[in-house]
């Protein structure tokens, strides 16, 4: 008899208190869009915007950034640094993830050991030591010292995506190839970089919302020059807080939307011909 | 010359060499932008040249100063030639900052002097010194001299666990008004314990009902824990911001039902609560995925059988659910903890003035004290934590296992 109600009462409190921590996980995001829509400057719902009034809702936050030369030429920054580093930290983190897919390799925890550590260092103190060391080097306010340093903090992102793409990778395709005549480069271009694609470009999609994202490194060592997205973001919270700065959040978050479901797709592409 | 010949025929050998060679360039690259920075941060927290290059005779007459009576007057003469010669340099205002911070009040002293010195054309030095400020009659200033001319120093790092060395050599305690630092590492821990365990609450149920769900369901409850993943940590701040100020939706929601009147509204960000809530929200999905991905490999069988020999719901998960899912446990709070006590960006924008860890002091040290030493001594003290957690981490778990999708 008690069994008959018990889990029945403790299977709602378990889903109800998952659906909380859903609610809790997607609404702070959800709720930022449509007061990016808001007529007044307001950070909250105006009485308008409830009734749903159309005058209450408005684009003039999405003009005033189309129209900033300062937000567009920070979209344009992080373009540029996050296509750079994205593209040195996918070149260098798939060599590196070769090499270490390898039973060849020796030292190699030691070795992973040292790739991943930028990607649990506090960014902090990266940003403290390179600050320190690109003004030594008169490098200091540069797009390239903050591309070097975006790839380093990108590069284990790849590493880790492709590792786990190369375990599901399987090495007698290898011995097929070249049993065939086939040379490593040809088998690699030909068999293994096709299969492992989806893993190298789930990495290189990491990396790139990595520096799109990145604000310590900008705010240490950028200069006017280098201001991109997020640190012009980090102005407005902390200065002017305009709702434009909703309107540019709302189109990070479908950015991220974009970007989650395409790394999502490839990987079930990837797990689908593993 | 032979012996490298066959081994380098030898396929083993071959294999060895072309796996380093495609590792090598990304360590070499790591080592270079990464490894080499904190390298020159800690090389920073020990190492101070300013003082000793100034004021080098001044540094070296003072070696046989008894430390209790006025130095001799040929201190005094390299001293006043030396903080002359540092103004006329402009390299003074350096020197000033450092040994204020040893010996408060001494900036203004020492920059006055050299103003004042102009005018002394002749007798002693070590009378016009002390007649510009009497400071100069203070062992203590010497002593501060003394202190900070030390190229290679341990200050720094005492200054950062709140200890200081007095003139005698021996190392007590700061006074109570300037102990910040421990408290501030010890604050920390806790707080990011808090959130480690808050995420573990909040994480272990839905990660065990994406792990039951079927592949469907389960991927899009996925998403809906990897959409705040992906999404901008500012945004997600931003998000908290809106949501929690005074004149946020929350506030707004609670006093139109009536729950709290509008002169009640409550204050749940720019103090600690801001910068729990929010870091909570940031760093959930980092103990989300790691435990599904050890629930997932957790057979129903085993729960039901347990069921079958009369375990009640509550038995059965903590005996034998519950140590099964240890691996995922373990390797999502022991990454949310290192996140967290490295955090800087959500405490700096809604931790008010008592959510500030330790990353903040260290970003207010490089950025506004330029206290430069202490915050390379801090991000030392931060480092060796993080070094440890992370080796500790690499055994239990393993670094390829840490979290992502």
């Amino acid at each position: 008899m008690m069994s008959g109600t018990r889990p029945k009462f403790g299977r709602i409190l378990y889903l109800g208190f998952c659906t909380l921590v859903f609610v809790f996980l997607v609404a702070p995001i959800i709720v930022i869009v449509p007061l990016s829509f808001n007529a007044e400057p307001y950070f909250t719902f105006t009485e308008g915007m409830l009734r749903l009034d159309p005058d209450a809702w408005s684009l003039r936050w999405y003009r005033e950034i189309i129209f900033s030369e300062a937000w567009v030429k920070s979209f344009v920054n992080s373009i540029v640094i996050g296509v750079s580093a994205t593209v040195l930290a996918t070149f260098f983190g798939t060599l590196a993830a070769l090499g270490l897919a390898s039973s060849a390799i020796p030292a190699r925890r030691a070795i992973m050991g040292m790739i991943i550590s930028p990607m649990v260092t506090p960014v902090i103190i990266a940003a403290a030591g390179m600050f320190f060391f690109y003004s030594e080097l008169g490098l200091g306010q540069t797009h390239l010292s903050i591309i070097l340093a975006h790839t380093v903090l990108g590069v284990p992102f790849v590493v880790v995506t492709v590792t786990a793409t190369l375990a599901a990778y399987d090495s007698t395709l290898n011995h097929a190839a070249a049993s065939l005549g086939a040379g490593p480069w040809t088998t690699f271009r030909r068999i293994q970089f096709p299969l492992i694609a989806p893993g190298v470009i789930s990495g290189s999609l990491f990396a790139f919302a990595a520096s799109f994202d990145e604000v310590v490194v900008i705010l240490f060592m950028g200069g006017i020059e280098q201001r991109t997205i997020p640190r012009q973001m980090w102005a407005g919270i902390r200065e002017q807080i305009s709702p434009a700065i909703l309107a540019i959040a709302t189109f990070l978050i479908v950015f991220a939307v974009l970007l989650l479901l395409t790394v999502n797709w490839l990987r079930q592409r990837g797990e689908a011909r593993a | 010359m032979a012996g490298s010949l066959t081994s380098l025929r030898d396929p083993r050998y071959r294999a060895r060499l072309r796996a380093l060679a495609l590792v090598a360039p990304l360590v070499i690259f790591i080592g270079v932008t990464f490894i080499a920075p904190l390298g020159t941060m800690l090389t920073r927290s020990v190492y101070d040249p300013v003082v000793a290059d100034v004021l080098p005779n001044t540094l070296r007459l003072l070696d046989s100063w008894d430390g209790v009576g006025l130095p001799s007057e040929a201190v005094y003469a390299a001293a006043s030639e030396e903080i002359s010669q540092a103004e006329a340099e402009r390299s003074l205002g350096l020197v000033a900052s450092r040994i204020n911070r040893v010996r408060g009040g001494l900036r203004g002293a020492i920059t006055h002097t050299s103003r004042e010195l102009r005018n002394v054309q002749q007798g002693s030095r070590r009378e016009s010194m002390i007649a510009i400020d009497s400071v100069w009659s203070d062992p203590a200033t010497w002593h501060a001299i003394q202190v900070t001319g030390e190229r290679f120093t341990s200050r720094h790092y005492l200054n950062a666990l709140d200890l200081q060395r007095l003139p005698d050599g021996s190392v007590v305690s700061q006074p109570d008004e300037r102990r910040i630092y421990v408290h501030l590492f010890w604050r920390t821990l806790m707080i990011s314990a808090l959130i480690t365990l808050l995420c573990l609450v909040l994480g272990y149920p839905i990660a065990h009902l994406i792990a039951r769900s079927p592949p469907q369901r389960a991927n899009l409850l996925l998403i809906l824990v990897l959409v705040p993943f992906w999404t901008s940590l500012l945004v997600r701040t931003t998000s908290w911001i809106v949501l929690l100020q005074t004149q946020g939706v929350l506030n707004d929601l609670l006093v139109a039902i009536g729950l709290i009147g509008d002169d009640g509204r409550l204050s749940m960000i720019y103090n600690m609560t801001g910068t729990i809530v929010a870091m909570t929200h940031v760093l959930l999905p980092f103990m989300v995925l790691p435990l599904y991905s050890v629930m997932r490999g957790i057979s129903e069988t085993h729960m039901n059988a347990a069921a079958s020999l009369g375990a009640t719901p509550l038995q059965a998960f903590l005996r034998v659910y519950w140590p099964q899912s240890l691996p995922g446990v373990g390797a999502g709070a022991l990454l949310v903890f290192i996140l967290a006590i490295g955090y800087y960006i959500t405490p700096a924008l809604v931790g008010g003035s008592d959510g500030q860890l330790i990353s903040n002091m260290i970003a207010y040290h490089m950025q506004t004290s330029l206290n430069w030493g202490l915050a390379a001594a801090l991000g030392g003290v931060l480092l060796a934590g993080v070094l440890v957690l992370y080796v500790v981490y690499e055994r239990l778990i393993g670094i390829e296992r840490i979290g992502l999708r």
